[in-house]
């Protein structure tokens, strides 16, 4: 490369350029490495067309549970077009571990101001870990394109004040 | 203005109005037809979008109606993501390798009949509701077969382009043997290259997966393995969609301006660096995706931030080259070279606000790149703001600013209103902000995006309240857009049809202050980095794809919308 023309200030502004990406990837790895967040990445398979009849995504099985450690299980499936079931409580400042699963289409579910955002993909399980700050009600929104009643299709979650 | 011998000879040997010489004819008019069928779908789209604004908004409820919003939205998106897009790049390529090198494709109109057929074929389910999927189409939801085989056609007829700007650059090294190709021709043929490897991906996913399901040949599809494939292409996509702005920014904007290049080695490297790092790296659309692992992402979020690179060079050279035309123009001091610039000439303007637009959509993108804050903003308005602000913004106005500055060369006539395209180009701009910094903020206050309606959260009213103020700017800053769209074109048509002939119809693109005489191999040629984007495809891409054939899946049946 030493046929190359460079002028001193493209070097200095390369280095800059240089200073900058280490800022964004040391940012990314200390919250990958220092708080453990990840974004929701389980690669588990399910099959969508028989969730409905045995299991955990069974009717009889869905909803919020509280684990022996003090956190809590939300455990929906998402179906043209709602969450089910439609509504959910958990407390403010404890973990929740969210499992989604699609009868269907694709679907999103998004809760406003929070990291809850996930796609849920027919044969996969989303897995969301997360905690909720700020009591009061949201609507869980799904957020992709999943047919024409798409606009529709939402739920709500109550985080209750818990303890702080 | 003497006559030059070069001059006469040109004119001598060429019947047309602008001196071409035949193979200059020939890459003018195929390049002509493409170029207007790529305006034409921007005619068509942008009214679309106003739609879909001002239906979305609930300020209008009697135009309010699902089915043709979804109608509109897969149809406006197919027309200015794939057809402009396409159309454009491959008629300013064959313009570009006739001028450059001065070479004949092989294959023009064959691929631009492929695309138009391909074209046709996707637009009948779309506008009459049978392809209601978005312009991503997502399955299991299916369309008509017609408009995947339109959409694949529209493809393949881009791939005789791709073949035709690589074989006219290797026939052009070959009798010029070391010497550098014309960067231009260089920067249009490694976009060609991005798009044969970019479109692999979605081709992959078409004749795998979504024709055999739409055809009734396969009953179930596995929908991870459709979205891995697709997020191949739609990162890269845009880089293809961007890239012949950054050339129309490289090579017209300085000369236009009245100045130089900064470097012509710097508008290489970015170009080799934007190919690099644009397709290995589309698994930011799949963050929050459940069938890939948080390794992956991270390794394709490690480039995600590399793709910044090129970009911030662009920029840096960009801004270098205008600099330099400002200060010959008399302009003193750390800022006063700005103010000496002529705004009123349509292609510095041009430049400039692609650029405003660039830095502000480009943090958006690098807030994007990072895991951490797109879970906050996935599938809200804030992605459509920040897409429109880079494709519809940055990127569009060089489209428009380069049809300017090639219309009346093609033609031989000059352009029919100068004044009116430096009105159209700040109209264009004031609306494309007006429009997605409120978009953006939407999607921070939780707005998701593709949706036809937001009343329906009436349950939560303290929503509707913090979002109408920004769904007023929305759809007024979606009329200025279109109103400057229709100016645009109307520009357009009467440069086409004008009388008064252009008295420079020339092509010349910006000349570097140092004229490289001899360049390092991986910056004149595109094997090096043909090699690399396989072993680099093969690390981000390999595993993550044929995971799908090793895991135990469950297959989805299709959906209709």
């Amino acid at each position: 490369m030493s046929n190359i023309h460079i002028d001193p200030l493209e070097k200095r502004w390369l280095w800059s350029i240089g200073g900058m990406l280490a800022v964004f990837w040391g940012v990314q790895i200390y919250f990958a490495a220092a708080e453990n967040l990840h974004p929701p990445s389980n690669v588990e398979t399910i099959d969508s067309a028989k969730l409905h009849l045995e299991g955990e995504f069974a009717e009889e099985n869905l909803g919020v549970k509280k684990e022996a450690d003090g956190s809590y299980t939300v455990t929906m499936v998402a179906a043209r077009y709602g969450f089910y079931p439609q509504e959910i409580e958990v407390p403010a400042n404890t973990p929740v571990k969210l499992r989604i699963a699609s009868f269907d289409v694709l679907h999103g579910v998004h809760v406003p101001f929070s990291n809850m955002n996930t796609m849920v993909v027919p044969g996969y399980v989303s897995e969301v870990h997360t905690q909720f700050n700020t009591p009061g009600s949201f609507p869980m929104i799904c957020n992709e394109y999943c047919g024409l009643g798409h606009d529709y299709m939402y739920s709500k979650l109550h985080v209750t004040a818990g303890k702080s | 203005m003497s006559i030059t011998a070069e001059h006469a000879a040109g004119l001598a040997a060429s019947s047309s109005r602008n001196g071409a010489t035949a193979i200059q004819a020939y890459g003018n008019k195929l390049g002509l037809w493409n170029m207007w069928v790529a305006f034409a779908a921007l005619a068509l789209g942008l009214p679309m979008g106003l739609f879909q604004a001002a239906e979305r908004s609930g300020f209008f409820p009697g135009i309010e109606n699902t089915a043709v919003y979804f109608a509109s939205t897969s149809t406006h998106g197919v027309l200015l993501a794939f057809v402009l897009t396409t159309f454009f790049t491959m008629g300013w390529g064959y313009h570009t390798m006739a001028h450059s090198v001065n070479k004949k494709p092989f294959f023009g109109w064959t691929g631009f009949w492929v695309s138009l057929i391909g074209t046709v074929m996707a637009a009948i389910p779309l506008l009459t509701g049978y392809a209601s999927v978005l312009y991503t189409f997502y399955p299991p939801e299916m369309a008509h077969p017609s408009f995947y085989l339109g959409a694949t056609l529209l493809v393949v007829g881009s791939w005789f382009w791709v073949a035709d700007m690589i074989i006219a650059m290797t026939q052009w090294k070959k009798e010029n043997p070391g010497k550098p190709v014309p960067v231009i021709m260089f920067m249009f043929t490694i976009t060609a290259l991005l798009w044969g490897w970019t479109s692999l991906g979605v081709a992959a996913e078409s004749v795998f997966q979504l024709l055999p399901v739409a055809f009734g040949i396969s009953p179930t599809i596995d929908v991870g393995l459709a979205r891995t494939l697709f997020s191949w292409t739609l990162h890269a996509i845009v880089y293809f969609w961007l890239m012949p702005a950054y050339i129309a920014m490289y090579m017209i904007v300085p000369k236009e301006a009245g100045g130089k290049l900064f470097s012509d080695e710097f508008a290489r490297i970015a170009f080799v660096l934007l190919f690099i790092f644009s397709v290995p790296i589309g698994f930011h659309h799949l963050y929050v995706d459940p069938q890939q692992a948080a390794g992956w992402k991270l390794l394709h979020m490690f480039g995600t931030f590399m793709v910044a690179v090129p970009t911030f060079i662009t920029g840096f050279t960009v801004l270098a080259s205008m600099e330099i035309a400002g200060r010959l123009r008399g302009g003193k001091g750390l800022f006063g070279w700005i103010g000496a610039l002529d705004w009123n000439n349509p292609f510095v303007l041009a430049g400039g606000l692609a650029l405003l637009m660039l830095t502000v959509g480009g943090w958006g993108g690098v807030l994007n790149a990072s895991y951490t804050w797109d879970v906050m903003v996935h599938n809200t308005q804030w992605i459509t703001g920040h897409f429109h602000l880079i494709f519809g913004g940055t990127t569009v106005i060089m489209y428009l600013a380069a049809a300017y500055w090639l219309w009346p060369k093609i033609t031989g006539n000059q352009l029919f209103s100068r004044k009116m395209a430096v009105t159209q180009l700040w109209m264009y701009f004031v609306g494309m902000v007006v429009l997605t910094l409120p978009w953006h903020v939407l999607g921070i206050y939780g707005q998701p995006r593709r949706v036809s309606a937001t009343d329906q959260y009436s349950a939560f009213p303290e929503y509707a309240q913090m979002w109408g103020l920004y769904e007023a700017l929305m759809v007024a800053g979606a009329v200025l857009v279109v109103l400057s769209g229709f100016m645009f074109v109307y520009n357009l048509l009467m440069t086409h049809f004008n009388k008064t002939p252009e008295a420079n119809t020339k092509v010349e693109y910006a000349a570097a202050i140092h004229e490289p005489m001899r360049l390092p191999n991986v910056l004149n040629s595109l094997s090096f980095w043909n090699w690399a984007m396989l072993a680099y495809m093969i690390l981000s891409y390999g595993y993550p794809i044929v995971q799908f054939f090793f895991m135990e899946g469950h297959h989805t049946i299709p959906w209709g919308v």
